[in-house]
């Protein structure tokens, strides 16, 4: 299964190592590989580490701190995610432009501006930076604050009485015990940056994504975009295997199983309480309630001439495809994990990681890797079937929904998967070995004991899968079969024809649907751990 | 819970159903692979469906995406016409065998040679000239001529351009060594880079409103993307357009820089009779009205007057070389923009 998974990239490592690009591959090594490599490190890193700080710290105060809003927070800082990075950097160009909301508010209300046009420079790689944590922070903030809320007492409690107190015993056990769920937020992070294509090239930060497209698109080489790809694969194996060799064999799970006693939240009072509130409001204001209300303000200028009742259909096809995926990925998730797990040994572990990089690949890239060994198979089985039956049996795979699910699952079960490898490391193995001792089978432990206690986290992992395929771009456009349109293809066709106020009310919709399971995630979690 | 996920299920049903019922044989089809993703073109294919009961099913994406599907596929590919924003991809698409040549009256009849494959294996529908918009009052008359004059010193810190990703950017520079040799070319993306007010950024209409906002004097676009800011439904950005005029540059010599919007059929296409159809129904000049009117293209029909706004902006003489050239050079000319350092 997981060999499936990995078509694509074994397509891509295989076109790296036999390609014949290389006179495209030296000019590109000669002139623009060397930014390409700093602005990619550069977005990544930055991204990364802002995105970090930002979900850590209001994971943290949410999950153990009481203060004003708190129980708001809670659920609406996940609420960014649905925001896709391309649409808030159009938006963001767009508010601050010389016919944005802000210069135009400034020319109205003070008579002295009202011939005054500035351009403020918005698009630099700084901000993208900026823009790409405040949308992407929320997978280390989910993953982390269930990892907070998964911590027994006892733990820190143990902590304090050794003589830690708050800061102390946040950096020396908590921050350490959520240490895997932390990562793969980050990591999460990190892969999305990698592959964006439609933020960066708008902003005109090249970065191995674009070089990969303009090697391909415009340069017609197919041959050296595959190498640059397969360049960002081994690039995000390296983090990978640094983060998990870093950690060692250190084991993060809680062995005594039992007795778990949740964290008791600490009130906040007076500063402390504001400034809680401010390190939470920050960036959901930025990373969603601004550029919401920027797309509300150019969705009333623009609806009436863009929304029809195509919409429903836009709808229903976003809504239908994201929720077979979501099932899907989790699904095959959580067997892979499983697998791992029982396995210990290598050759799983592998299968899993080589999962993980279909995360990392640019979505056109394993586009590619589909269409290629799809239509192979097409043109076999239908060479074969006129051979022996005389019948032609036309494309089976190409061009069907069934090739848009795979292509999917490539892509985002790795969204699945971290967090649900994430999950199982918190939980004790001594109770899979219970259960196995009392003579369940190996399925049936899944089912009846890791799977209860995962609950939570099986939720977390479909909602991410929900919401990337809800804003999933190349692969929808270039492998849907004909009149199939989504919200997202609507949107990020607007936008990229300079039509972002017309884009609006798409990209809209598109936060509004992902809303949904947002808020039934809130409620879950409301019913205590799971 | 148990109900929302049968919800759920049922309706991802309904989405896999429905994706499966385009394409059915027996009724009268053609199938269209595009990277025009225009209202206007939806507009139309409506049009050509009510006129003579051929349902079009389309699939829009970048054009290289779909060459590779079209590859992929193979003689069983369920598509009959390919459309692209650039001459260049249609010319890609032959050269890979894709395409096949089409004899059409009507076709060579509305459209002039220069805007169509010698052979019949592509036609251009749409034309766009790539045009310099500047800010009259601070450049003076007679300051502007040619897209050579742009390298020149004179303008240091005045020019505004997007990336050179695009390909509307590569085209012109194809252009420029089609007219004088690369050498000459890779010099004149030298100059030109090196006059830049900033670094690349943003699409076209990011230039003209930098331009306004005083950034630079001249942003190098394409005619719709000026067209659209002075036609909008914002006040705002009228104002803004109308501070702002058009300059068709090499006016002296050979011409603007035009590039076409345009299509072929697909080697594999089973609706050929119905493909030629369309194409003739896009090239009328009820179709070729409605192109320049909702997207403010010049039309390739030269019976048919453009758009008023692109009226008003005069007559202009377009540079005659053939586009498949432009094709041909498009790897060139996104090499010297690499070695040229012009993002």
């Amino acid at each position: 299964m997981a060999l499936a998974l990995s078509v694509p990239m074994l397509v891509v490592a295989v076109g790296a190592l036999g390609a014949d690009g290389r006179e495209v591959w030296a000019h590109l090594a000669s002139t623009v590989m060397p930014e390409y490599l700093r602005n990619s490190v550069v977005l990544a890193a930055g991204s990364g580490a802002l995105a970090l700080v930002i979900g850590v710290a209001s994971a943290w105060l949410v999950a153990t701190r009481d203060f004003p809003g708190r129980r708001l927070f809670e659920w609406s800082l996940v609420l960014p995610l649905s925001v896709p990075a391309y649409i808030a950097a159009y938006t963001y160009a767009g508010m601050l432009d010389v016919t944005g909301p802000v210069q135009r508010t400034a020319r109205a209300l003070v008579p002295s501006l009202s011939d005054t046009f500035v351009a403020i420079p918005v698009m630099r790689i700084e901000t993208m930076v900026v823009i790409f944590a405040l949308v992407l922070y929320p997978y280390v903030y989910l993953l982390s604050r269930a990892a907070f809320l998964g911590q027994s007492r006892t733990a820190l409690e143990a902590a304090w009485t050794l003589g830690h107190g708050g800061a102390s015993a946040f950096w020396r056990v908590a921050l350490p015990l959520a240490r895997p769920a932390i990562a793969a937020g980050v990591s999460m992070v990190v892969m999305e940056v990698l592959n964006d294509y439609g933020a960066v090239s708008y902003y005109g930060v090249t970065t191995f994504t674009t070089g990969i497209f303009r090697s391909w698109h415009a340069l017609g080489d197919l041959d050296a975009a595959i190498r640059l790809a397969a360049i960002l694969m081994v690039f995000v194996l390296a983090v990978l295997a640094l983060e998990r060799s870093q950690r060692g064999r250190r084991r993060v799970d809680d062995t005594r199983g039992t007795g778990h006693r949740p964290l008791l939240r600490q009130r906040l009072r007076g500063w402390r309480a504001w400034a809680a509130f401010a390190v939470c409001f920050a960036p959901l204001l930025f990373g969603f309630l601004i550029p919401v209300a920027q797309l509300a303000l150019w969705t009333v200028r623009t609806a009436g001439d863009v929304v029809d009742a195509s919409y429903l259909r836009l709808v229903a096809n976003s809504f239908g495809l994201a929720t077979v995926a979501a099932l899907l990925c989790v699904a095959l998730a959580l067997l892979l994990v499983y697998a791992g797990r029982l396995d210990r040994g290598r050759t799983v572990s592998a299968a899993n990681r080589a999962v993980v990089l279909g995360y990392s690949i640019p979505g056109a890239v394993i586009a590619v890797g589909i269409i290629v060994p799809f239509g192979w198979i097409d043109r076999t089985v239908d060479a074969f079937a006129e051979a022996t039956l005389g019948v032609s049996t036309g494309l089976l795979l190409s061009g069907t929904l069934f090739a848009l699910v795979f292509a999917y699952a490539v892509r985002y079960t790795a969204v699945a998967l971290l967090p649900l490898e994430a999950g199982f490391e918190r939980q004790c193995r001594n109770l899979d070995d219970a259960s196995r001792c009392l003579g369940e089978p190996p399925l049936a432990t899944l089912w009846r004991v890791a799977l209860p206690l995962l609950r939570r986290t099986l939720v977390a992992a479909a909602i991410l899968v929900f919401v990337d395929v809800m804003k999933e771009i190349p692969l929808t456009l270039s492998l849907r079969p004909f009149n199939f349109d989504t919200l997202a293809t609507r949107a990020y066709q607007l936008a990229v024809d300079e039509q972002v106020a017309e884009s609006a009310n798409a990209a809209l919709v598109i936060i509004a649907v992902g809303l949904l399971p947002v808020l039934g995630l809130d409620r879950l979690l409301a019913r205590g751990r799971g | 819970m148990a109900r929302n996920r049968r919800i759920a299920i049922g309706l991802a049903a309904a989405v896999v159903l429905g994706g499966c019922g385009a394409g059915g044989a027996g009724d009268a089809v053609v199938n269209v692979y595009s990277h025009r993703h225009y209202e206007a073109d939806q507009q139309l294919f409506a049009r050509f469906t009510e006129l003579t009961g051929i349902r079009v099913n389309v699939v829009t994406a970048s054009a290289d995406e779909l060459i590779t599907r079209l590859e992929n596929e193979g003689k069983n590919s369920p598509a009959d016409i390919l459309i692209t924003v650039d001459a260049g991809r249609l010319h890609r698409a032959k050269e890979k065998g894709l395409l096949q040549p089409i004899r059409s009256e009507v076709l060579e009849t509305s459209i002039p040679a220069t805007y169509r494959d010698p052979e019949g294996y592509w036609f251009g529908l749409t034309r766009r000239a790539r045009v310099v918009i500047y800010d009259p009052t601070r450049v003076k008359p007679g300051e502007l001529s040619t897209y050579e004059d742009l390298a020149d010193p004179k303008w240091k810190g005045r020019i505004l351009s997007r990336s050179s990703g695009n390909v509307y950017n590569q085209s012109l520079l194809a252009s420029l060594i089609a007219a004088n040799g690369e050498e000459a070319a890779e010099r004149w993306a030298r100059g030109v880079a090196a006059n830049l007010a900033r670094p690349p950024a943003g699409g076209d209409t990011d230039q003209i409103k930098a331009v306004a906002a005083g950034v630079g004097d001249v942003a190098i676009s394409n005619t719709y993307y000026f067209g659209r800011l002075l036609s909008s439904s914002d006040p705002e950005e009228r104002r803004l357009a109308e501070r702002l005029a058009v300059f068709f540059p090499n006016q002296d010599g050979r011409g603007a820089h035009v590039n076409v919007s345009g299509a072929g059929v697909t080697t594999s296409s089973k609706n050929v009779a119905n493909a030629i159809r369309l194409l003739e129904f896009l090239a009328s000049e009820e179709a070729q009205r409605i192109f320049s009117e909702a997207n403010l293209e010049y039309p390739v029909n030269p019976r048919v007057e453009p758009a008023e706004i692109l009226q008003a902006w005069g007559e202009f003489k377009a540079d005659t070389l053939n586009l498949a050239r432009l094709g041909e050079l498009n790897a060139a000319a996104v090499a010297i923009f690499d070695r040229a350092g012009w993002r």
